[in-house]
């Protein structure tokens, strides 16, 4: 119960603490409209194989406005050596880190909430006939990419090139998780619901966000405290 | 003692090597292919000693983190540069034979998206250590995200199976129908290729324990 109210408490400090400048998540939402934009030139936004992409075009905005929230995650502790505060308090690293992952699948989270109905108007897809599969997909993508990001916003915090290095290693190891979110988004937004052949997609989502969220909470004590 | 050891695994490894491309040679052109089939027997037991590497790596990275004993460590980056580098080959070959026989170096098939995620992950764990300078925080970062790239392969892996696939199923130990004795190639040609890497990682820990002696010299140096 005690690392359960651990975790509270630094979910909580953290999502008050980007609330009240909200610079993380305005850069990241202003980032995701300016790629909802890039696209638009890139493919014709009417024609019919732009919705047939629009998984993957929807996974690639997530996956790079996502990154910006959980660059600062870690980085945000820095001035004042409050990382090195929060490594001396009395928790566990494992503690630190799911209060840190919640409250950056929060932020994660709500920017995609926000960007999918821009994304629907301005591409002209229609989410409302398997909206709740579609959002639990949203879900659990957005869980690996958070507990993947978070990791490496940890291991990175303290490294030359670390704006660099996040992405850098984040993508790949991620790029099982995009595949199967990418696939299923495709199905769901052309209005296909999940069957037998996607669902093992499905599957390997859920397997990836819960063999990376134990091994993250298992090795996080190596990258925290060394 | 060591480099002994080195040398004759050395000689051994480019025995074999030889014996088999001689071998190799004998071999007739095949029906459908040509001459250009001869290319798997390098193929696959590079890819299979790229896998052995990184099952090397996931080891040493582990022993790392529980001993904190930099030989390890040392030992996990250069295998992971060897595996490296045999992926890089089994992808080269692997593109020639399709140039071929598919007519295109690269296609985006599963199997071939894999092996190269395999190759950019790894590649990322090496440009992960050149971006740490402090030698106890590169080791165990790189560790866990060694830990963290290998519980990735196999799910990488797996997916093929899910996702359309153009390349061959496999010949070997696969169900693919191939002559008895091309098995007995592809062995003695993994023993080859498993040699090779073994002398090459031989080669390369001793390249990063001078390294490291060389730096805690200097820190010596610079105390004084």
């Amino acid at each position: 119960m005690e690392f359960f109210r651990q975790v509270f408490v630094i979910a909580h400090k953290d999502v008050r603490a980007e609330l009240r400048t909200k610079e993380a998540v305005n850069a990241s939402l202003a980032f995701a409209l300016v790629i909802l934009l890039l696209f638009s030139f890139a493919f014709d936004p009417e024609s019919e194989t732009t919705r047939e992409i629009s998984g993957g075009l929807l996974w690639i905005v997530f996956a790079f406005a996502g990154a910006l929230i959980l660059n600062r995650s870690f980085a945000r502790e820095l001035p004042n050596d409050c990382l090195d505060g929060l490594i001396a308090a009395p928790i566990s690293g494992a503690a630190l880190f799911l209060g840190k992952a919640l409250a950056n699948y929060a932020l994660v989270v709500a920017v995609e909430l926000v960007s999918l109905p821009v994304f629907s108007i301005f591409y002209n897809v229609h989410l409302g006939a398997q909206l709740p599969e579609l959002l639990l997909v949203l879900a659990l993508g957005a869980w690996a990419l958070t507990v993947i990001g978070t990791m490496f916003s940890a291991l990175t915090v303290n490294i030359r090139l670390r704006e660099v290095m996040l992405p850098m290693l984040t993508y790949p190891i991620l790029s099982p998780a995009l595949m199967g979110a990418m696939r299923l988004t495709t199905d769901l937004v052309l209005g296909t619901a999940i069957g037998k052949d996607t669902v093992m997609w499905l599957k390997l989502l859920i397997g990836f966000d819960v063999m990376y969220t134990a091994a993250a909470l298992m090795l996080v004590e190596f990258v925290l405290v060394g | 003692m060591r480099d002994k050891i080195l040398w004759i695994l050395a000689i051994a490894a480019v025995a074999l090597l030889t014996r088999d491309i001689l071998v190799m040679v004998d071999l007739p052109p095949e029906k459908m292919q040509g001459a250009i089939f001869k290319i798997i027997f390098f193929h696959v037991p590079m890819a299979m000693t790229a896998m052995a590497a990184c099952g090397v790596a996931l080891i040493a990275s582990v022993l790392f983190l529980v001993t904190k004993n930099f030989l390890y460590d040392a030992l996990a980056v250069s295998v992971t540069e060897v595996g490296l580098a045999f992926l890089a080959a089994n992808l080269i070959t692997g593109s020639i034979w399709g140039r071929n026989q598919w007519g295109i170096w690269w296609a985006w098939d599963a199997r071939l998206t894999s092996a190269l995620v395999c190759w950019i992950l790894y590649a990322s764990y090496l440009m992960l250590r050149r971006a740490i300078d402090e030698p106890t925080q590169r080791a165990t970062f790189s560790a866990v995200f060694s830990i963290f790239c290998f519980i990735d392969v196999p799910i990488v892996i797996f997916s093929i199976k899910w996702w359309r696939t153009q390349h061959p199923q496999p010949v070997f130990w696969g169900g693919g129908s191939i002559p008895a004795g091309w098995y007995a190639i592809a062995l003695w040609q993994l023993l080859a290729m498993l040699l090779l890497g073994t002398v090459l990682t031989m080669i390369r820990l001793r390249d990063e324990e001078s390294q490291r002696e060389i730096e805690s010299m200097r820190r010596m140096a610079h105390a004084f």
